[in-house]
């Protein structure tokens, strides 16, 4: 189960990392004739080899497509990308067109990076933040652990989604991408930080007590290196299995905010962009492929409760 | 002050709305008002609605409670029986469990809202959002009753079936800690049957754990009914907040925080006194 989890995560990051040279098609261009276009089929075999047929719109009303039968069109391979269509106007859509006429599947490729790079980067920088509040509220111990303790208590017993609501909320709505980025960062950070801190604040203070550290201190090391060098290593293990939760809960947290409208703007391919183009009831019982960034995050979170359970830890992630 | 009363309001009426707001008095006073009236939850009024947040705030809390009831006893009585089948024994049916468990737990309640809406849309069987029909409302009683009941299941499942997995794993990990203890051994020795010593042992040992378990899920309830009652359009807590939040009503969202608040802490109140139940170390007075 351990392997499974790890190797679906290896392959998920991977993905992301080459979305570029595996994306069919740019993830903004916008296919005029092609509004909720459904997936394209690929046929197999004859002189083209892998082919497809363009697809055209039969009736705007029913959004029906059908196959254009006399005019295949061959599937370039390695043509400075993966696949792609060798005709530039007939796009290749594996999973189908948006409300704009765009790629989905290029979509979801590019959109991995934003999703995954900002609940990484905000996972480490509020394991970062926690950790260093725990170590130095542990070690301290009297009033600073007692101001520390009560401070992340204190953010901890708040409902953390309307903490996250009304922090995004107090800024402006319309941000550019980088902004709303760098900001939802922080807010996550903020907001998953207590958690850390409670867990590593326990450990220093039990490891305090512990004759390594005396000695340690008897050979001259001040309360830095102690605390750096010899200490916080100790909640590592601690550290890991918390990383293990925060990621898919800040992932969600995006899909969640954008899906309302509060994350990113629409033009930024994201998992939870592309959830709101497919908020639409009537919509999404007609073009199920709308679905598809939902998949993409189970896939994620499965990855990683398949690597928490195969390590014999409780995968239990109650906050969003 | 524009916004309220126009362009060409007289300076008698713009004084009198000043008042009405408390603007016309130094800052550190007016949040001084507020804060001493919220201590008593006395929110004000809501710029969006012009009426007492109070009001507002006790029906989307009635609703989102109604709501996140329902999952909790869907959650409960699916999730703790099979937590017991998974945690106790070995064999095809605890492995398919567990599996269904382990991708339950990965769909998160935005997922599971959406794909029971797209269920729903595809297949007819339950309607697609909302709390009550148009028609009900002036139906009377027992058929608004009847129409909400209606409404309910697809919000309830979505947030009940992660909550179910996590119910299950817990309790699973419970019971396996449980039987592996000495006293366990000892009462087969003395010829409890299986069963027994299943329900009347190893089960009231690992309720101790699940017990602190309740307090956590209210606040998992908290955040997953936002977005089920965003995406269902149930008129809750989570969706007043949303709106209050993009009219920028400030007393609205600082209600909605406060009664999300109440609700967390009701929670561990609850999750306190069923250890209390549970435990008689607790009942004694000793602190384990």
């Amino acid at each position: 189960m351990k392997f499974a989890g790890r190797a679906l995560l290896i392959a998920i990051v991977l993905v992301a990392a080459a979305a570029p040279w595996l994306a069919p098609n740019p993830p903004g261009r916008q296919f005029d004739a092609y509004l909720y276009a459904p997936p394209t089929r690929i046929h197999i075999g004859g002189e083209y080899g892998f082919y497809f047929y363009p697809l055209r719109i039969v009736s705007r009303l029913e959004r029906r497509f059908e196959e254009v039968r006399d005019r295949p069109v061959r599937i370039a391979w390695f043509d400075g990308r993966l696949l792609g269509s060798s005709d530039d106007r007939e796009p290749l859509l594996l999973l189908g067109a948006d409300s704009y006429g765009r790629d989905i599947f290029s979509r979801l490729l590019y959109g991995s990076r934003a999703s995954l790079g900002l609940a990484a980067l905000a996972t480490l920088a509020a394991m970062l933040f926690g950790a260093a509040i725990g170590g130095v509220a542990g070690f301290a111990g009297g009033t600073v652990d007692e101001v520390l303790s009560r401070f992340s208590d204190f953010v901890l017993v708040l409902p953390a989604i309307y903490v996250v609501l009304a922090l995004r909320a107090v800024m402006p709505l319309v941000l550019p991408p980088r902004d709303v980025f760098a900001l939802l960062t922080g807010i996550f950070a903020l907001v998953g930080w207590p958690v850390v801190a409670r867990g590593v604040r326990g450990i220093v203070a039990s490891e305090r007590e512990r004759e390594y550290v005396t000695a340690g201190r008897a050979l001259g090391a001040g309360p830095l290196r102690l605390l750096a060098v010899h200490l916080l290593p100790a909640a590592r293990g601690y550290l890991s299995t918390q990383a293990t939760l925060l990621l898919p809960a800040f992932i969600l947290a995006e899909a969640t905010l954008s899906y309302v409208g509060l994350g990113f703007p629409d033009t930024v391919p994201t998992w939870g962009t592309m959830l709101h183009d497919a908020s639409n009831v009537a919509l999404v019982g007609e073009a199920p492929w709308m679905l598809a960034p939902a998949a993409a995050i189970f896939l994620v979170v499965l990855a990683v409760n398949l690597l928490v359970q195969g390590s014999g830890r409780s995968p239990v992630q109650l906050e969003p | 002050m524009t916004a309220e009363l126009g362009p060409r309001a007289r300076p008698d009426e713009v004084a009198r709305t000043r008042a009405r707001f408390d603007l016309d008095r130094n800052p550190v006073a007016q949040l001084g008002g507020w804060a001493l009236r919220a201590a008593r939850f006395d929110f004000g009024e809501s710029f969006l609605y012009n009426r007492p947040v109070g009001g507002l705030i006790r029906r989307a809390a009635g609703n989102t409670a109604v709501l996140a009831a329902a999952a909790l006893t869907i959650a409960t009585f699916v999730g703790i029986p099979l937590g017991i089948v998974t945690g106790s024994r070995r064999g095809a049916l605890a492995g398919a469990i567990r599996t269904v468990s382990l991708v339950c737990l990965s769909i998160p309640p935005l997922l599971t809202s959406l794909l029971l809406l797209f269920i729903a849309s595809r297949t007819g069987w339950l309607p697609t959002g909302g709390m009550t029909s148009v028609e009900a409302v002036d139906a009377g009683w027992a058929a608004w009753v009847l129409d909400v009941a209606r409404h309910l299941p697809l919000p309830a499942l979505a947030l009940a079936l992660p909550l179910a997995a996590t119910f299950e794993r817990l309790q699973a990990q419970a019971m396996t800690e449980a039987i592996h203890q000495p006293f366990v051994v000892a009462a087969l020795a003395r010829g409890v049957t299986r069963r027994q010593l299943l329900i009347d042992h190893a089960w009231r040992v690992s309720l101790r754990s699940m017990c602190a378990i309740y307090g956590l899920a209210v606040g998992a309830l908290l955040s997953g009914s936002f977005v089920v009652e965003y995406v269902t359009a149930w008129p809750g807590l989570g969706r007043l907040m949303y709106e209050a939040l993009r009219a920028r009503d400030i007393y609205l969202v600082a209600g909605c925080a406060a009664m999300g608040g109440v609700f967390l802490a009701f929670g561990s109140l609850v999750s306190d006194l069923l250890l209390f139940a549970a435990d008689p170390r607790v009942r004694e007075g000793q602190t384990t």
